[in-house]
């Protein structure tokens, strides 16, 4: 049974001028262990997936429909207080600003025994033994001393080891990580993934991996979601969508990032700009950009279709289909 | 056609720049508290050259000097140390004089932000007119209006977007008004700083061979900085790598991509994730950035370095040229490294 299941879901955001649907009708899935990356441009829904997942959608974001099962039981229903005991237990969180997600006024090691006995029954004694390894598990050097320091007192990288150590205090079988490595340096980037990547498989906790970053996705997932203006326009196994892109979309991004391993003269450049959310073309919301639409892209909003190993909504693909009536 | 041997002049010379940030604690602090007065080396030392035409990208990460070297090049900035040649001219000692006026035209620059670096309250008209006005280039409105036209078109932009603000606009199409400013007073050298990476991927490619095509129409001689190797290896001519405000290799492009000395260097090429090799288990190299207000004795990237010795941590070590590279690095000096 896969860990998480989204099914259909819809973010809409009501505002004067009528309701924007951010999330339009998206649905994957996560098996255990496994690590999924979600990748896109600004404002594709990446975040939102996630917000809308742990139950941190700000209002008036609201899920107008579709599901989200973890481990078979729905929790997009779920209030305020009983998704409170969801998060940190059940699914970690790690978000893109190390400094923001800690809180400055607190030690690490105040955060850190919280966190634990809040989801956790432990005396303060075990508590604190589970926070050190916990510190160390993560690469922190020195993680006795470590614990009485406060977060401005680390450097950037060593604060997402922080919050890695802190999104693990429950042992949560789902981490979900937003754009962990965006505010670091490359070198750091390369340690914090190789450490997000050891320690959840030691933990056996899977990731939903939201980033911009094409190769940090090809280093880490397993499997990947592409997805434009609110939709998932590719997901599949992480080689096939990077060397064999089913979707437009998905081949036009490819070819537009820089190659470190190649030399070319001109980058393939996709015209135009993701649509707003108040301007979404009919049909598939690629269209206007797509250099291979015809008529039935104009009208008709393609369905994820299964295209060899991976899934793409896309008309080039459907062969027989009736259309809609 | 004529056989003469093509030796150009660069366009741009620097010689041992350095800069120095006083970041001291206040004065009656440091009088009742006994706090020492401190400086913060942000660029030490960096000497390159760039030839008319030519890209130098500048890569390293956070901190290492590179923006500190854009604003130093364009006068932003007086060097604490060093020289800044632009043909003939010496930059600091010009901008100073009368004839600054006449050598801001030919050096601009495009900035990381394209949401700070164009006033709000402006239209694109004024934006992309006002270097035009600034260095009497163009007096007449109608003038004015014709040639912000023709800039905007250069850069893929609609000449009826003038009369448009910048909150109208996107930000890949916010970053071209910003080149189209920078074109306006028809500079000869570009110092962008970080210029796409506020942008999205597919964004990216665009203001990227926008940027190619001027240099190619125009003889443009750009200084891009970047923290993105791989954008490095798509526009530039040469790099040079930054760390702790000094520069520890200098390489044509296909030298460095390919044949990289510096250890800091391989290690940057080695930690940026691959899109094709999947699977591929990377060595990340331990430690982080030491502090610029303390740095490290000797070669600066000694704590990190694996194949530091002794000499690393006393001795600082200096530009050497080697075959078609400049690196400061004892470890490959001595043959330790290849």
């Amino acid at each position: 049974m896969s860990l998480l299941q989204v099914k259909n879901l819809v973010v809409e955001f009501p505002g004067r001028h009528g309701t924007l649907r951010a999330l339009d009708d998206i649905s994957f899935e996560i098996a255990p262990g496994e690590i999924l990356g979600i990748v896109g441009e600004s404002g594709a829904g990446k975040s939102l997936t996630s917000a809308a997942i742990i139950g941190l959608l700000e209002p008036p974001g609201r899920i107008a429909s579709g599901e989200v099962l973890l481990e078979g039981t729905r929790i997009d229903n779920l209030n305020h207080e009983q998704m409170r005991h969801i998060r940190g237990r059940r699914i970690g969180a790690i978000f893109q600003d190390p400094l923001t997600s800690l809180n400055p006024l607190y030690t690490i090691g105040r955060q850190l025994i919280e966190t634990i006995q809040t989801h956790l029954p432990m005396g303060a004694a075990e508590a604190r033994q589970r926070a050190i390894s916990l510190l160390q598990e993560t690469g922190i050097a020195a993680a006795e001393q470590r614990l009485e320091h406060y977060p401005h007192q680390f450097s950037g990288g060593m604060r997402q080891r922080v919050v890695i150590a802190l999104a693990l205090a429950g042992e949560p079988k789902l981490i979900v990580a937003d754009e962990p490595t965006t505010a670091l340096d490359v070198s750091i980037q390369a340690q914090i993934i190789a450490l997000l990547k050891n320690v959840c498989k030691k933990h056996s906790a899977a990731v939903m991996l939201i980033t911009h970053d094409m190769g940090v996705i090809a280093e880490t997932c397993d499997r990947v979601a592409v997805m434009y203006a609110g939709r998932i326009a590719e997901i599949g196994p992480v080689h096939d969508v990077i060397n064999r892109p089913s979707h437009p979309y998905t081949e036009g991004l490819m070819a537009a990032i820089p190659d470190i391993e190649v030399d070319r003269d001109r980058l393939n450049q996709i015209d135009g700009a993701m649509p707003r959310l108040d301007a979404i073309p009919n049909g598939c919301a690629f269209n206007p950009r797509c250099a291979k639409a015809f008529e039935r892209c104009r009208l008709v909003r393609p369905e994820l279709t299964l295209v060899s190993t991976t899934r793409a909504a896309c008309w080039l693909h459907e062969t027989s289909v009736e259309v809609a009536a | 056609m004529n056989a003469a041997p093509s030796v150009t002049a660069p366009l741009i010379e620097a010689h041992d720049l350095a800069m120095a940030f006083d970041v001291s604690p206040p004065w009656l602090n440091r009088v009742l508290e006994g706090k020492p007065r401190l400086l913060l080396q942000a660029v030490d030392g960096v000497s390159f050259s760039i030839e008319k035409g030519k890209t130098l990208a500048l890569v390293g990460e956070s901190g290492c000097g590179k923006s500190t070297v854009a604003r130093l090049l364009v006068g932003l900035y007086q060097p604490t140390r060093g020289r800044l040649k632009f043909g003939d001219q010496d930059v600091h000692a010009t901008l100073k004089s009368p004839q600054g006026h006449h050598l801001r035209r030919h050096i601009q620059m495009i900035f990381q932000d394209p949401y700070a670096s164009l006033n709000p309250r402006w239209t694109v008209e004024d934006i992309v007119g006002e270097p035009l006005q600034e260095h009497g280039m163009i007096r007449d409105p109608a003038a004015r209006k014709m040639r912000v036209a023709e800039l905007l078109r250069s850069v893929g932009l609609n000449a009826l977007d003038m009369v448009k603000f910048p909150h109208q606009f996107s930000g890949g199409q916010r970053q071209r008004i910003s080149i189209a400013r920078a074109l306006g007073t028809e500079p000869e050298f570009l110092v962008c700083d970080e210029p796409t990476s506020a942008l999205d991927v597919s964004v990216q490619a665009q203001v990227l061979n926008i940027m190619k095509d001027l240099q190619r129409e125009r003889g443009l001689t750009y200084l891009f900085i970047s923290h993105n190797l791989a954008v490095v290896r798509h526009v530039s001519d040469h790099v040079g790598v930054m760390y702790l405000g000094r520069l520890v290799e200098l390489a044509d492009k296909p030298t460095l991509f390919d044949r990289p000395r510096h250890p800091y260097t391989r290690m940057l090429l080695d930690a940026i994730p691959k899109m094709r090799d999947t699977g591929r288990a990377r060595t990340p190299v331990s430690g982080e950035v030491p502090n610029p207000l303390d740095p490290p004795a000797g070669c600066a990237f000694h704590p990190r370095c694996p194949h530091a010795n002794g000499r690393c941590a006393a001795e600082r070590p200096h530009m050497l040229e080697q075959e078609s590279t400049r690196v400061a690095c004892h470890a490959v000096e001595e043959g330790r490294i290849e």
